[in-house]
């Protein structure tokens, strides 16, 4: 193990314990918070009991969507407008205030216009995913190096394989960094439409249980969506890792 | 074209190249009117002030980039803004696909020719043998140096057996020793393959060792101003740079080529200067 990460472990551990025992002696009241082992042990029983699996379904459900909306809609939109300058000098400012956009806001007429149930959550999250992959697209082809597309038109590609054999592989670091925060964004979308105002899914569980004071259940909640987006994104960073050892930063 | 089509690898005719202008910078007019033949099996080198032209003339030679007014000839036939068979180019940059390793580098333009699996490899190995990159055939560019990635990219351009090759200072990277190496493995290859080669360089001792003619360039817009003619034997090496005629040759390019970087850098000077008061 490197330093950095013995370190970052043994900063987990310390933060992790140090709560543990400020719970464990009464220092930190469980009404605020509950131990971390307590956390886990929630998660364990709320997993088992099946009592969530409706909710669950719904927001990785959407979430899944979402993504998958959000990338691969996020990357054809991208490569279009990086095809068109024209396109590109009418919407490179606009991509880039983007994110200074409070999209949750816009939760309530979503529900308006495509009722209650996934439906909205799902134009959310890819809403919130599609830019972070668009402009990532975009950064991606602009830095193809021109040598390369040379190469290619010596080799006689056509303008596809061309794609397929220079431009993509030339870009896939960039599309891979986009492709870890728009899943980010989508997850956060589902999670936070369903946290205000749906009636179903995970979101909605934890303020469900934070409106009847359950802490026990919105903790174990809790630890369990930042689990699940943690697994996705070291998947996803250990591919990157990989590939940046072999082809370096280029 | 009235002359012999098979002594003429390539030809080009009145040839001009002006890039048009972009915002905030005027049209540059960066190559010719100029003409050149190119004989078949020869060995040709180019030399000329920074920015005069050159990468353009190997641009428009390829195919790669049509010329503004003239008209450019491969094997007789006109070229329309695409490399044709039987033109193989080795560029000024890194041109290694870093996704790729060594061997998968070198086959990728016989595996979209459709070469089956068994030639390719043959033909690969060999090409990765000759370039003394046998150790690496499965190390990803990044792995490699600036001179062994050069490598790569020559070994990538000649596993296509080009007829015409054209080189734009491939050897920019490399030290002094191992540029006279790979001077003489590239007459090593131009002797083996029987094919014309054009070699842009920066070095004028390289162009005298390695060329059959080198052609002098002016400073932007380039134009050659003068073609000489070595007379060396086929089988010349680097041993070739004690010979007397060697410094002949050597002087007589150095003269033309000093008043000429003199102009080149005054226009450079210029133009930063020009900008810089934008
Ligand atoms: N795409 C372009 N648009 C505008 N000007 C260009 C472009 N490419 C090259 N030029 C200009 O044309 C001139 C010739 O460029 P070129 O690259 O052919 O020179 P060169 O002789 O190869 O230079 P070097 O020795 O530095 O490689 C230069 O002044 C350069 O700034
Ligand atoms: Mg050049």
């Amino acid at each position: 193990m490197n330093p950095a990460t013995v370190i970052r472990t043994l900063v987990i551990i310390g933060i992790v314990g140090g709560l543990e025992l400020a719970c464990r002696t009464g220092a930190l009241p469980h009404t605020v918070i509950i131990a971390p082992s307590a956390m886990v042990a929630s998660i364990i029983e709320t997993l088992s009991s099946g009592e969530l699996n409706g909710d669950m379904r719904q927001t990785f459900g959407a979430v899944a969507v979402a993504a998958t909306l959000a990338i691969c809609g996020g990357f054809v939109l991208g490569f279009l407008i990086h095809m068109s300058p024209r396109l590109r000098r009418a919407i490179d400012p606009l991509l880039g205030a983007y994110y200074a956009i409070p999209h949750v806001a816009f939760y309530p007429v979503l529900i308006v216009i495509f009722g209650l149930g996934a439906g909205p959550l799902i134009v959310l999250a890819t809403m919130l995913g599609i830019v972070a992959m668009i402009i990532a697209t975009l950064g991606g082809l602009d830095r193809v190096p021109r040598v390369l597309l040379r190469t290619a038109k010596v080799h006689g590609l056509s303008p596809s394989q061309e794609l397929f054999l220079v431009r993509l592989p030339a870009a896939t670091p960039h599309l891979l960094s986009g492709v870890k925060l728009a899943f980010s964004y989508s997850f956060i979308g589902v999670v936070a439409g369903e946290f205000i105002l749906s009636t179903a899914g995970v979101g909605h569980a934890i303020a469900f249980s934070y409106d009847n004071f359950d802490n026990y259940r919105m903790y174990g909640l809790i630890l369990f969506i930042i689990g699940f987006v943690v697994v996705v994104n070291t998947t996803i960073l250990f591919w990157e890792r990989r590939m940046v050892a072999r082809r370096g930063t280029r | 074209m009235t002359d012999d089509k098979t002594a003429v690898a390539a030809e080009l005719v009145g040839v001009t190249r002006v890039y048009p202008a972009r915002a905030g910078h005027a049209p540059v007019h960066a190559l010719g009117p100029l003409d050149l033949k190119l004989h078949r099996g020869e060995f040709f080198s180019v030399v000329g002030p920074s920015g005069c032209g050159k990468s353009t003339l190997l641009d428009v030679l390829s195919g790669l980039a049509p010329p503004t007014e003239g008209k450019a000839f491969f094997e007789g036939r006109p070229l329309n803004d695409t490399v044709p068979d039987g033109i193989g180019v080795v560029f000024q940059e890194d041109a290694s696909f870093p996704w790729l390793t060594v061997f998968d580098n070198v086959a990728f333009g016989l595996r979209r020719k459709g070469m089956e699996a068994g030639e390719v490899r043959r033909r690969v190995d060999y090409a990765i043998n000759f370039m003394g990159l046998k150790a690496f055939a499965t190390a990803y560019p990044a792995q490699l140096s600036g001179g062994m990635r050069q490598r790569v990219c020559i070994a990538r351009t000649l596993v296509m057996e080009p007829r015409l090759i054209l080189l734009d200072e491939p050897f920019g990277a490399l030290d002094q020793q191992t540029r006279l190496l790979m001077g003489d493995e590239l007459l090593r290859l131009w002797r083996e393959t029987g094919a014309t080669v054009m070699l842009i360089t920066h070095a004028l001792d390289e162009a005298n060792l390695l060329s059959d003619r080198i052609g002098v360039m002016s400073a932007r817009p380039g134009i050659f101003i003068d073609v000489v003619e070595t007379g060396w034997s086929r089988d010349r090496d680097s041993t070739l740079a004690a010979d007397a005629r060697f410094g002949l040759v050597s002087n007589r390019l150095w003269s033309m080529l000093r008043s000429e970087s003199m102009r080149a850098m005054g226009q450079q000077t210029g133009e930063r200067a020009a900008e810089a008061a934008e």
